[in-house]
């Protein structure tokens, strides 16, 4: 009130508008300045200097971080990531898109439900949830009890890349149907209609109008499943039994067990960089299409 | 027609895969068995376990506390940067720094955090977590309010202004009951993303703290423990019901609002 | 267009860059640097200080003291408060002890070479052995330790070896040499568990080649490397905390164990440890002070309680685990099928991981390159 009573007398419109801005952009401004924009310069700038015997850094000049990224462990453990956060992005997309499609059609109060329906297990304690899946796939455990009953198995199904890869989809197949379902959800039905009229079969219909026209709605949701993905280490650990290390796995360890902050830092960089670049491209992609 | 008959295919299957966890974890937790995977027999025994559990108990409590807090930081700055952006500025960098915290990876957060704390000798405990779930959760508050005011109707707060009000006052008396909804929805949104978070609580909390998800996290790293079954079921029904009266109260609001 | 906006944009950048900078340098004073790792100084201690100003903090691996020692040591020693914090692994306890500020922790549970590795960056108070009169329980033996020779910084709280721990109704022949985890024969291919912890990891490969569990040789690392990697197609895991689990669940059939951790009491009596005959390791976990406590005189009287008879045979009794306190063990029946009856001098034949400097990069990287692949 103060401020208000002491602004209104001298200035000017323009000014009142620049207090204005001040006054609610300085405090949120002033907090991600420090508790975000320092924090990453900090890991940006520790990257040229020199590792501390126990964490921390020694200031002194050193490219060394990026040139060890160039070793193949390094590069072939963010190519393994690739692939994985790749593969998880295909079956969400394979799984995800003809749910999306299915709920765009359905009646409106079904279309609530089943959209809660997709997006409720997303709001569960995640851990909890991978939980879960160690429970249904362990040795022991009940899929395989299962097989087990018709006489098959017992499968090795926990604690490898595909145990990984089930879990990464399971974590993040919501954020795959949303922007799909807003995608579908958005086209004209006349588009269809028209196309139907014109003699194209069903197929054709989709490949030649919606699927073009969803692609956005694609994009957005291959980024939202591939970038949680690729950043994961979580997963790795509990459901790949410790023998699949992932970029997050290789950062994690870098500062909490090896205590080497500089390359750590190098690496976390390094998957900000990857995921830039996805962004620029899936920007460009969508613009085009 | 006949076309989507075949969709029910991948989306039961989806809908069964994304469920069949869930029943299991929620049956398993009335096992009265010791085995977590074999049913012998309905039980409440593991919910009396847990119960009895403190570092449980004690994590329930600090997540609670982390949620609350943060959720206080994140409404309250996301709402006035959202009204900022919005109405005050044009720049569209300052935009994007608003949405950095969302779509960066924990990870990257945390271990930024991780540094800057060390570096400036904080001594961690629940409040630094308080702090760093306020920078995310402040990104969600400020785009779901976003939305919001993107619908509201920017002449009314003109003619507040043009019949002398100053900033402050044409927010608190035109902005901000325009904004409700989208301010509870925002608020609901942190306080459930805050509750869950697990890997820069893992990175920021203090020595002498743990939240839930950590708890959760370091059980399972030494066994597969029937009472976690029995913790599992607890939250899903908190956040089942969270998600489904968050539902309603958005509805509700946006009723309101068009009336 | 593009310069508009890049001029823009570069005061914010360079204000935050500044800014960076700035903290960076405040903070900069307090960081270490490599070389002129302080030792601990003596500081001086009260030995009539009044405790109940006092009140600790101490973080140890979950389940391994009573759980009613806070309440225990509140009565005894009149603190006025005790609390317990837990970690999963050593490597955790050494991210909450050296991330930066005040650890808030005053005594810590850390394995041998880990509390050498926090006495050279200078995060340890040396023992006071005048405030600590039970040192006088331990076995000579403990006071040889090669990571702290004459317990300087560090007291042992348990101690024992790493062999293979394995379900005698599981295998077709018991396990006598490393080689039985490392080359698995076919009833054992995908239910066999190693070690996530670096030098642990390596164990089994190092013996079985007959290295030293201390060498940093390039060579000798490199072929270790090539023996793991072969192991790794024919492992279930790798797991530091529940092999235990899994090999009651028997979803294991052998796994690398430290002794105590071997659930050799199962009441179904169908599983055994073994040292295998090409040798192992003497871990030590121990007790150590740390230079930023402010209840110093606290934390070595909690130490001396831990030391009564009474209360460190606990460890022996209910986790199993063998402790090198002599009036202790003393104390404690030995179950048939535990490991408690394996005699001091016979665990110093095994080898003492100590802490190797820069050299102990190399084992972080053969770690992650065994789990890239």
């Amino acid at each position: 009130m103060k401020a208000e009573v002491a602004a209104r007398p001298a200035s000017p419109p323009r000014g009142r508008h620049r207090l204005g801005a001040f006054v609610f952009l300085a405090p949120g401004l002033t907090y991600l300045i420090v508790l975000l924009l320092v924090p990453l310069a900090l890991v940006l700038s520790y990257v040229f200097f020199q590792r501390g015997r126990f964490g921390g850094v020694v200031y002194e000049f050193t490219t060394e971080n990026f040139t060890r990224l160039a070793d193949p462990l390094y590069l072939g453990v963010v190519g393994g990531s690739l692939k994985i956060a790749a593969l998880t992005t295909l079956i969400a997309l394979a799984f995800g898109y003809p749910t999306a499609y299915l709920i765009a059609q359905l009646p409106r109060k079904w279309k609530t439900i089943a959209l809660i329906a997709i997006v409720l297990p997303f709001w569960t304690n995640f851990i909890i949830r991978m939980y879960a899946w160690i429970i249904l796939l362990n040795g022991p455990g009940l899929i395989n009890s299962g097989f087990e009953a018709v006489g098959l198995g017992p499968f090795e199904l926990l604690y490898n890349q595909g145990a990984i890869i089930t879990g990464l989809v399971y974590s993040y197949l919501p954020l795959m149907v949303l922007p799909l379902y807003a995608a579908i959800e958005r086209l004209d039905p006349q588009l269809r209609e028209a196309s139907a009229n014109l003699g194209a079969s069903g197929f054709t219909t989709f490949r030649k109008v919606t699927l073009p026209l969803t692609v956005p709605g694609v994009l957005t949701g291959c980024l939202f499943v591939f970038v949680p993905s690729f950043a994961n280490f979580v997963i790795p650990e509990m459901l790949g039994g410790g023998k699949t290390l992932m970029v997050g796995n290789l950062i994690r360890n870098e500062f909490l067990k090896a205590r080497d902050w500089p390359f750590g830092s190098a690496l976390a960089l390094a998957l900000v960089a990857v995921l830039v670049l996805l962004l620029v491209a899936q920007a460009w992609a969508a613009r085009r299409a | 027609m006949r076309r989507s008959r075949l969709l029910h295919i991948p989306f039961w299957a989806t809908l069964v895969f994304l469920y069949a966890p869930i029943v299991v974890l929620v049956v398993m937790s009335f096992n009265s068995g010791e085995s977590a995977y074999t049913y012998e027999g309905f039980s409440l025994k593991w919910y009396g376990v847990l119960a009895q559990n403190e570092r449980v108990m004690d994590g329930l409590v600090n997540t609670l506390i982390v949620a609350a807090g943060s959720t206080v930081v994140a409404t309250v700055l996301g709402t006035m940067l959202a009204v900022g952006l919005a109405r005050h500025t044009r720049s569209r960098t300052l935009d994007a720094l608003a949405l950095l915290p969302a779509v960066l990876p924990d990870l990257v957060l945390a271990i930024g955090l991780l540094v800057f704390y060390g570096l400036i000798q904080l001594t961690l405990g629940v409040y630094s977590v308080i702090l760093a779930h306020g920078v995310f959760s402040m990104a969600f508050v400020a785009a779901v309010v976003r939305t919001r005011l993107a619908g509201a109707d920017p002449s009314l707060e003109e003619a507040s202004r043009d019949l002398g009000a100053g900033p402050v006052t044409t927010f608190m008396k035109v902005t901000l009951p325009q904004l409700v909804p989208g301010v509870v929805a925002g608020a609901l949104l942190a306080f459930t993303l805050s509750l869950d978070e697990f890997v820069i609580a893992f990175f920021t909390i203090g020595n002498l703290e743990q939240t839930l998800p950590i708890v959760i996290y370091s059980m399972i790293r030494f066994g597969v423990e029937p009472q976690i079954n029995a913790l599992g079921a607890i939250l899903l029904l908190v956040s089942f019901t969270a998600v489904i009266v968050g539902q309603r109260m958005t509805k509700i609001g946006e009723a309101r609002a068009q009336d | 267009m593009f310069r508009i906006r890049f001029t823009r944009r570069l005061p914010a950048v360079a204000v935050v860059a500044g800014l960076a900078l700035a903290v960076a340098a405040c903070g900069g004073g307090s960081t270490d640097s490599p070389g002129a790792a302080p030792r601990a100084t003596a500081e001086q201690l009260n030995p009539n200080a009044d405790l109940s100003k006092q009140s600790i903090n101490v973080t140890v691996w979950d389940g391994y003291t009573p759980k009613e020692l806070p309440e225990k040591v509140k009565q005894k020693l009149k603190v006025a408060d005790m609390k317990i914090a837990v970690h999963a692994t050593n490597e955790e306890a050494m991210t909450k002890l050296t991330a930066g500020g005040d650890s808030g922790i005053d005594v810590a549970f850390v394995s041998g070479q880990y509390a050498q590795a926090l006495n050279e960056q200078g995060l340890l108070e040396p023992i006071h052995p005048e405030l600590i009169p039970n040192l006088s329980n331990l076995y000579p033996e403990a006071t040889q330790l090669s990571y702290d020779k004459g317990n300087r910084y560090s007291v042992p709280y348990t101690w024992g070896t790493t062999g293979i721990c394995y379900r005698t109704d599981l295998v077709k022949s018991p396990p006598t040499s490393w080689n039985d985890i490392l080359k698995p024969p076919s009833w054992a291919d995908k239910k066999v568990t190693m070690m996530t912890t670096e030098r642990w990891l390596a164990l089994p490969a190092l013996k079985a080649l007959g290295y030293s569990v201390n060498t940093d040789k390039d060579d000798e690392i490199a072929k270790v490397k090539d023996l793991l990697l072969q192991a790794k197609p024919h492992l279930l895991g790798y797991d530091d905390t529940t092999f235990g689990d899994k090999l009651k669940s028997g979803e294991a059939v052998m796994v690398v164990a430290w002794d105590g951790w071997c659930p050799t009491t199962d009441p179904k009596k169908n599983i055994k440890f073994v040292v295998p005959k090409e040798g192992s390791d003497l871990w030590v976990d121990t007790m150590v002070i740390m230079k930023s406590s402010k209840n110093k005189e606290a934390a070595h009287a909690l130490i001396n309680y831990i030391l009564d008879p009474e209360i460190h045979s606990w460890a022996a009794s209910n986790i199993n685990y063998k402790v090198p306190n002599k009036a202790a063990m003393d104390k404690v029946e030995v179950p048939e099928g535990s490991l408690l009856g394996i005699k001091p001098a016979e665990l110093l034949n095994g080898e003492s991981i100590i802490d190797l400097g820069q050299g102990s990069v190399k084992y972080t990287r053969l770690s992650s390159e065994v789990t890239a692949q």
